[in-house]
């Protein structure tokens, strides 16, 4: 009898251990990374987050460029990726026949899958030529776009808006899988109800499936932001790396992920610690994002009577 | 300590002699109303056979519904009675691996002919499903006028007379007087009775001639429930109602007609108090007696 307590003691003492170690883990990453980045917090103060100087050759840091390039590919993911990817969950979850509808499910999911660097690779080598060759030209020159500033000057393949675009198929499989599983938490009931009324499939997916689903699908929004913001490998192939501010997104920018990844190998001294207050930075930012997220998905249980 | 005392049995109360069939449900069975069985036929259905994939649900029924009657529909669970009521209106179609052959005819057109429009269909014969199902991010005048929004918009009423038409739905589901006041509250902060009857109010404001309610009183309690049934039978004015239920004494309560359904086979039509007391097919007398099911 008492080897049954023992046991039972050692068990709870060994998973209690583990459940406490994630958390001291992230702590200790947490405070190492702010500690790191403290001398540069210190002395550039808040400027540090507004200026948009980058000069590690004077020693003197600003991650503006890299905030603003980190937000704005983000929102060009989100922008192309929202449509698609909730368009693609309600082909699924209300549309398409099982037969084509698990394949297609698979393959969204195959996407999230695929290393980063693969998609890098696949910047470079593919996405890069087609932004010379046809997407810019397209957006210029038959669309008339060129005299907006964000379609300005000319577009050598890595950019802005390339970043943008590989973060948006990379996002979307996340996107689409929320959007999918909320979808499908609506109740039958819901849909029979507004088909009883006389309303058409689309009418019904709008009056019935799409509200009771609104928190979830944008749970599910936020949480690709959530990626978009951290992802590095993929960004740091295609993005440039420049540490400007341009409103054109055919030019060249910097995001805070890609900016470490880039510059961690030559740093030293005050450049390191810059890095990491910029890694303490996007970290703070994520974990809001993910917080909201999960937040936002967990609130999705509408009451239905 | 004491010994509680025997609670002295009730006197029983004198009684007029009853079929041994209604004896056996435990209640009386209203006359018929004064023009059961003259109204003219509005459903015509003939031959129907229904199915889930290979399962055949509902085997070669025919059965004719009058204007402003209440038809019931009863029999033991899974006996195709929800089937049969979802395939008047098309929504058993909307069912993947659903199937349907034979005829109904509305008004002598038959619904599932080429060119008729499921969507139409479900707007003249409007229905209402055993749990309710309000729309949970509308309030309650909006849940009302849902089936406008499903309307294009050349024939979308204007603002005042959705307002008009939701406020007469509301009157003629029972339930303005408890709700006048709070039109713009959420339709979830409704009792389950009162969001039974807003469903209700929601099929009326289509302005539909057949009403069809499947189990409608499956989910509610008693009080709930009776409301619900002086609702049927005063609804009966001016609609045909057709009710499923596996509740005898409801039917026998609110109809006018009663179908016996079993094994997906339509076994007797007859006037309710027929039914009841003198059916005609052994197997409706052993279902109403209570020998099984």
């Amino acid at each position: 009898m008492g080897g049954v307590a023992v046991g039972d003691r050692i068990y709870r003492g060994v998973t209690t251990l583990a459940g406490l170690a994630i958390v001291a883990l992230l702590l200790y990453i947490a405070v190492e990374v702010f500690t790191g980045g403290w001398p540069v917090f210190r002395k550039f103060g808040l400027g540090f987050l507004t200026s948009s100087a980058w000069d590690p050759v004077h020693d003197v840091y600003g991650a503006a460029p890299a905030i603003f390039g980190t937000l704005v590919s983000s929102a060009i993911a989100l922008v192309i990726a929202t449509p698609l990817a909730v368009g693609t969950a309600v082909f699924l979850s209300e549309l398409a026949p099982r037969w084509l509808g698990q394949p297609i499910a698979f393959l969204v999911d195959l996407l999230a899958a695929i290393p980063s660097v693969v998609y890098g690779l696949w910047g470079i080598f593919v996405l890069e030529p087609m932004m010379r060759d046809s997407i810019a030209p397209f957006l210029q020159n038959t669309l008339h776009l060129g005299g907006l500033p964000i379609f300005d000057g000319v577009s050598y393949g890595p950019g802005m808006l390339a970043a943008g675009i590989i973060l948006a198929i990379m996002i979307l499989p996340y996107i689409s899988a929320v959007t999918r599983e909320v979808l499908m938490a609506v109740p039958r009931s819901q849909r029979e109800a507004a088909f009883a009324l006389g309303a058409t499939r689309w009418e019904m997916i709008r009056d019935a499936v799409i509200p009771g689903a609104k928190s979830g699908i944008v749970g599910g929004i936020v949480l690709g932001l959530g990626r978009a913001l951290g992802e590095t490998m993929a960004v740091t192939m295609v993005i440039g790396n420049a540490p400007t501010i341009s409103a054109s997104l055919f030019a060249s920018g910097y995001t805070m992920a890609s900016i470490i990844a880039n510059e961690f190998a030559e740093a030293a001294g005050l450049h390191i610690s810059a890095l990491l207050a910029i890694g303490a930075t996007l970290l703070a930012v994520t974990l809001v994002v993910n917080v909201l997220a999960r937040w936002l998905v967990a609130r999705v249980g509408v009451r239905y009577t | 300590m004491t010994t509680p005392e025997p609670l002295a049995a009730p006197a029983p109360l004198p009684r007029p002699p009853e079929p041994a069939a209604l004896k056996a449900i435990g209640t009386t069975v209203r006359q018929p109303a004064a023009n059961a069985g003259t109204g003219e036929v509005i459903l015509d259905v003939t031959g129907l056979n229904a199915y889930f994939g290979a399962q055949h649900a509902v085997r070669q029924a025919s059965i004719a519904f009058r204007e402003r009657e209440v038809t019931a529909i009863i029999g033991p669970s899974g006996c195709g009675k929800s089937t049969l009521l979802r395939c008047l209106n098309r929504m058993h179609e909307t069912v993947p691996t659903a199937r349907v052959t034979g005829r109904i005819e509305f008004h002598g057109q038959d619904l599932y002919g080429p060119g008729v429009n499921p969507i139409e269909v479900r707007r003249h014969i409007g229905m209402v499903f055993q749990r309710p199902t309000p729309f949970p991010t509308l309030n309650i005048r909006d849940n009302v006028a849902a089936g406008f929004r499903a309307l294009p918009r050349h024939r979308r009423p204007a603002r005042d007379e959705i307002d008009a038409r939701v406020e007469e739905a509301l009157r003629g589901a029972a339930l303005w007087d408890e709700v006048k006041d709070r039109l713009k509250t959420g339709a979830i902060a409704l009792s389950g009775g009162q969001q039974q009857r807003l469903c209700i109010a929601r099929a009326l404001a289509n302005e539909p001639s057949v009403i069809l309610l499947d189990e409608p009183t499956a989910s509610l309690d008693p009080l709930s429930t009776q409301k619900i049934e002086e609702l049927v039978y005063a609804l009966r004015q001016r609609f045909t109602v057709i009710i499923v239920t596996h509740n005898m004494q409801q039917a026998a309560r609110v109809s006018d007609r009663t179908a016996f359904m079993l094994n997906g086979e339509l076994v007797e039509v007859s006037p309710t108090g027929k039914l009841f007391t003198t059916p005609s097919d052994p197997r409706t007398e052993a279902y109403v007696t209570g020998r099984f099911g």
